[in-house]
C-alpha cells in the first residue's frame, strides 16, 4: 500500500523502537508535523532551539543506550543543530538526526531556508544521506539506525527534501541491514589478548585507564571482574564516570588536566597501561612525550583509527570493549594459573601502597570558609543528598570539573557531559532530555552562570512538558575556567571574563514558570539542595560561589601530567605556566 | 609521534560504493585531518556501483597508517590497500600542446617517438602529445619539450593496479624484502572486513 514519504519515516521509526522525538517544526518538514497529527504511538517534545533537540537527543541516547532522535526543518535549523552533532560525534553518542530540505527541484537554486545540509554535517557526523526517492525512505532510515548504533557509536544524518516527504511511495522495510563497506570488529585477536593477558600479570606497576568505551558497550561488570581480578588501581576519563565505582578502594577517579594527583602520578610511573574505550586526548595526555613515558601500552578500542593515533600502542586489540574483556579476563585467569613470579607480587604490593600514599599526600581537598560558598561543597552535598545515584548533566568549564572530581558515582550511564567538544550550554537541553527518557527519576543538571544562559531558553520546554529538571548554578559572576587560565597563563591579564550583570536566575526561573531558589552563604546550600530535589516540576538554584576558586589539580595545556599545579600558584609557577600559552 | 620513518610517497588504493558525495568525503578527510594528497583519481570499476580512487599521499609510516584507517572508517569506503611496497604496476596520461614552429616540428615528433607518445592534434603552429608513463617519464618529456614552448599541460594523476599472482621464483625474491608490520593482521588492525 503506497502511503505519503512523511507516514513513512514515522512508521520506519516507530520500528525502530523511538518513542520519543525532540523537535522543531518549520516549513519544510511541515509534512511530517501534519502526519504526526493523528499518528499513535510517538511522543514529540517541542524545544526552543534546534541545538536543543540535538542535545535532548544525546541525552536520551547516552542514558538509555539506545538511539535518540531530533527533527528539525532545512536551512538555519539544521545549521544550529551542527553543534550538537559534532559534539555527539566526538563523544560517541548514537542520535539520527532528521532535517528537512527544499524540494528535489529546487535544491541548489539557493532557494528560501535552503543550505548544503549534507554538505554542512558530513565532517560531523558517522555518516549521512539526502533521500532522493520516497522508495529509499525505508532502506536509509534502517541502514542510518544501524551505523550510529554499532561499531563506535555517532550521530547520523538524514537530509529529507519535501517533495519526498509529500509524495505516497512504497514502504519497503528491509529484514536487516547488509553493508558490504561497513562491518565493524567485535571479537579481539586472540593472540593480542594473549600478550595482554600476559603483560598485565607480570606488570610491576599497572594502571587500566579506562574511557566512554566501556560505557557505550556495556562493560562495567566486566571492568569491575577484571580490576579486582588482578587487582590493578584504575582510572577513568571524563567520558568514563561511572563506568567504575568511584569510592571503589581500587578507584584513582579522573586523570588529566584535572584529574587526581595520585592517579596522573600512577599513570606516569606505571610500567603497564591498559586503555579501554578511551582514546588519548590531550586533555588526558598532556604532553606527549611525557605520557606513561615508561609503560608498555595496551589499547582496546572498537575504531581501529582510535589506535596509535596520539600514542604509539605496544599492543593494539581491535574489538568491543564488553567482548574483549570477558575474553580478557580468561586469559588472566590462565596465566595466573601458572605462578606468578614473586618479584611481580612484591612489586605490586609495594605499588597501591605508593599509590595510597600519593593519595594521603594530596586528596582533592579545598579550603573551607563560613562566609563564602566553595563549590567543591556544592558538588559534595549534591552527591551527598543524591547518594550518588541520581542522573547528572554538566554544563562545561570549572563547575564540570568540580562535579567530575566531587560526585561520588557508582553507576554507568548517570552521567552526561560535552567532553570531546567542550559546549557551553549543554547542561540543560541534555538534561530535559534525560528526564524525558526516565520519568520520575532525579535529574540534576549542574551548570555555570556563563553555560547556563547559552540554551536556557529550554526552561520553557522543562515547563511545558513538566520535565523536572533540577538545575544548580554555580554563579561565580563570570567564565570561571577563562578567569582561571587568564590568572595563571596570561599574567593575570582579565579580559571579557566577568558577567556581573547576569539576569537574577530566580526571577528568571518565575518567569519560564519554574521554581527559582537562592543559596549565597555556606549554611544554606544544604536547605536550598534539599528544597530543590523535593519541589516537583523543573527548579532552579542560584549558588552564589566564591569567585577566586580554582580547579586543582591543574596541568597548564601541553604540560606533562606530573607537573600538576596543586595549589593557589605563586608568581614563579605562574611564569613557567605562561610559557605553555601556544599549548592547548 | 616520532619514529614513523622518512616520510615518502605512498600509492593508496580505495574501492568505494559509487554513490553521490563520496569524493567529497574522501577529500573532506584529508582536509580536515591535514593530510597532503598529491593526485587523486577515480573511475568504475567492473562493477558499476564500484568506483576505484588511486590516492597519492605523502607520509610516513605513522601518517599513512592514519590515512588508512580514516579511510576505512569512511562508511562508503568497501576497501583501502596500499600498494606501494607491493609489485604493481603505476601509470599516468599527460596531455600536453606544444609550439611547432617549422624548425623544431622535426624534432618534436622524434621526441614523442623516443617517449613512445602519441600526436593526437596538429595545427599549423602546434602539436597535441599523449603521453602514458611514470612521473619521472612523463617529467623528462615535459623538460624536453619546454624550449619549444608548452602551451598547455594536463595530467590525470596516477592510476595503479597490484601485479598478477606471483610465481614461487618471485615471491621468493619478494619475501624479506619487506618487513612484517603489525599492520599486516587485518584482525589487528581492524580491517578483518
Amino acid at each position: 500500500m503506497k502511503t505519503s514519504g512523511a507516514r513513512i519515516v514515522l512508521e520506519c521509526l516507530k520500528r525502530e523502537g523511538v518513542d520519543t522525538i525532540f523537535g522543531l517544526p518549520g516549513g519544510a518538514v511541515l509534512p511530517i508535523y501534519d502526519a504526526l497529527y493523528d499518528f499513535e504511538g510517538l511522543r514529540h517534545i517541542l524545544v526552543r532551539q534546534e541545538a536543543a533537540a540535538g542535545h535532548a537527543a544525546e541525552g536520551y541516547a547516552r542514558t538509555t543506550g539506545k538511539v535518540g532522535v531530533c527533527l528539525v526543518t532545512s536551512g538555519p535549523a539544521a545549521t544550529n543543530l551542527v553543534t550538537a552533532l559534532q559534539d555527539a560525534s566526538m563523544d560517541s553518542i548514537p542520535i539520527v538526526a532528521l532535517t528537512g530540505q527544499v524540494p528535489t527541484h529546487l535544491i541548489g537554486n539557493d532557494a528560501f531556508q535552503e543550505a548544503d545540509n549534507c554538505g554542512i554535517t558530513r565532517p560531523c557526523t558517522k555518516h549521512n544521506f539526502l533521500v532522493k526517492d520516497g522508495k529509499d525512505l525505508g532502506p536509509i532510515i534502517r541502514e542510518a539506525f544501524h551505523i550510529a548504533a554499532t561499531g563506535r557509536p555517532g550521530p547520523v544524518h538524514i537530509d529529507l527534501p519535501k517533495d519526498i516527504l509529500v509524495k505516497e511511495a512504497e514502504l519497503i522495510w528491509p529484514d536487516k541491514v547488509q553493508l558490504r563497506s561497513y562491518n565493524p570488529n567485535y571479537d579481539g585477536h586472540p593472540g593480542q589478548i594473549k600478550k595482554a593477558a600476559r603483560l598485565m600479570v607480570q606488570a610491576h606497576r599497572p594502571v587500566l585507564y579506562v574511557g566512554g568505551g566501556v560505557i557505550s558497550s556495556g562493560a562495567h561488570a566486566e571492568l569491575l571482574e577484571l580490576a579486582e581480578l588482578t587487582q590493578i588501581p584504575l582510572t577513568t576519563t571524563l567520558m568514563g564516570l561511572g563506568a567504575f565505582p568511584s569510592e571503589h578502594p581500587l578507584s584513582l577517579e579522573m586523570l588529566g588536566m584535572h584529574g587526581t594527583y595520585y592517579a596522573n602520578m600512577a599513570v606516569h610511573a606505571s610500567d603497564v597501561l591498559v586503555a579501554i574505550g578511551a582514546r588519548f586526548d590531550d586533555r588526558v595526555t598532556g604532553k606527549v612525550e611525557l605520557f606513561a613515558p615508561e609503560a608498555e601500552i595496551i589499547h582496546i578500542d572498537i575504531d581501529p583509527s582510535s589506535i596509535s593515533k596520539n600514542i604509539q600502542v605496544h599492543v593494539p586489540i581491535v574489538g568491543d570493549c564488553r567482548r574483549v574483556l570477558r575474553a580478557l579476563i580468561d586469559a588472566v585467569r590462565e596465566e595466573m594459573r601458572d605462578e606468578v613470579p614473586s618479584l611481580a607480587r612484591e612489586a605490586r604490593t609495594q605499588w597501591l601502597a605508593q599509590i595510597a600514599q600519593w593519595r594521603e599526600k594530596q586528596p582533592l581537598r579545598y579550603e573551607w570558609d563560613d562566609q563564602l560558598i566553595k563549590p567543591q561543597y556544592v558538588m559534595q552535598e549534591i552527591s551527598n543528598l543524591t547518594r550518588g545515584e541520581a542522573y547528572v548533566v554538566t554544563g562545561v568549564g570549572q563547575h564540570q570539573m568540580w562535579a567530575a572530581q566531587y560526585y561520588k558515582f557508582k553507576y554507568p550511564r548517570r552521567w552526561c557531559t560535552s567532553g570531546g567538544l567542550g559546549t557551553m550550554g549543554y547542561g540543560l537541553p541534555t538534561a530535559m532530555g534525560v528526564a524525558a527518557a526516565h520519568p520520575g527519576a532525579l535529574v540534576v543538571n549542574i551548570d555555570g552562570d556563563g553555560s547556563f544562559v547559552m540554551n536556557s531558553q529550554e526552561l520553557a520546554t522543562c515547563y511545558d512538558y513538566n520535565l523536572p529538571v533540577k538545575t544548580i548554578i554555580i554563579n561565580n559572576g563570570g567564565h570561571g575556567m577563562v578567569r582561571q587560565w587568564q590568572e595563571i597563563i596570561y599574567k593575570g591579564r582579565f579580559f571579557a571574563v566577568d558577567l556581573d550583570r547576569s539576569p537574577d536566575f530566580v526571577k528568571l526561573a518565575e518567569a519560564y514558570g519554574c521554581v527559582g531558589l537562592r543559596a549565597s552563604r555556606p549554611s544554606e546550600v544544604v536547605p536550598a539542595l534539599e528544597k530543590a530535589f523535593s519541589t516537583p516540576g523543573p527548579v532552579v538554584v542560584d549558588v552564589v560561589v566564591d569567585k577566586w576558586e580554582y580547579v586543582f589539580p591543574m596541568v597548564p595545556a601541553g604540560g606533562a601530567n606530573k607537573d600538576m599545579i596543586l595549589d593557589r600558584p605563586n608568581k614563579a609557577v605562574k611564569d613557567n605556566a605562561a610559557k605553555s600559552q601556544t599549548g592547548f | 609521534m616520532q619514529n614513523g620513518g622518512e616520510p615518502r610517497q605512498h600509492t593508496i588504493a580505495v574501492l568505494v560504493e559509487n554513490r553521490f558525495g563520496v569524493l567529497s568525503r574522501v577529500a573532506g578527510l584529508f582536509s580536515a585531518r591535514g593530510y597532503n594528497i598529491e593526485s587523486l583519481s577515480v573511475g568504475e570499476t567492473l562493477d558499476p556501483s564500484v568506483s576505484r580512487m588511486t590516492i597519492v599521499v605523502h607520509g610516513d609510516e605513522f601518517v599513512i597508517e592514519q590515512v588508512m584507517k580514516q579511510l576505512h572508517k569512511l562508511i562508503d569506503v568497501i576497501k583501502v590497500s596500499d600498494l606501494t611496497d607491493d609489485d604493481h604496476v603505476e601509470r599516468e596520461l599527460m596531455l600536453i600542446r606544444v609550439n611547432a614552429e617549422p624548425q623544431h616540428r622535426a624534432e618534436i615528433m622524434r621526441t614523442a617517438d623516443i617517449f613512445r607518445a602519441k600526436i593526437v592534434d596538429v595545427t599549423p603552429s602546434s602539436f597535441t602529445i599523449e603521453a602514458t608513463g611514470d612521473e619521472g617519464k612523463l617529467e623528462a618529456l615535459a623538460e624536453l619539450l619546454r624550449p619549444m614552448g608548452i602551451q598547455e599541460l594536463v595530467r590525470t594523476g596516477k592510476v595503479a593496479i597490484a601485479r598478477g599472482p606471483k610465481t614461487r621464483a618471485r615471491k621468493a625474491a619478494g619475501e624479506g624484502a619487506r618487513r612484517a608490520r603489525i599492520s599486516d593482521d587485518p584482525r589487528v588492525i581492524g580491517f578483518a572486513d
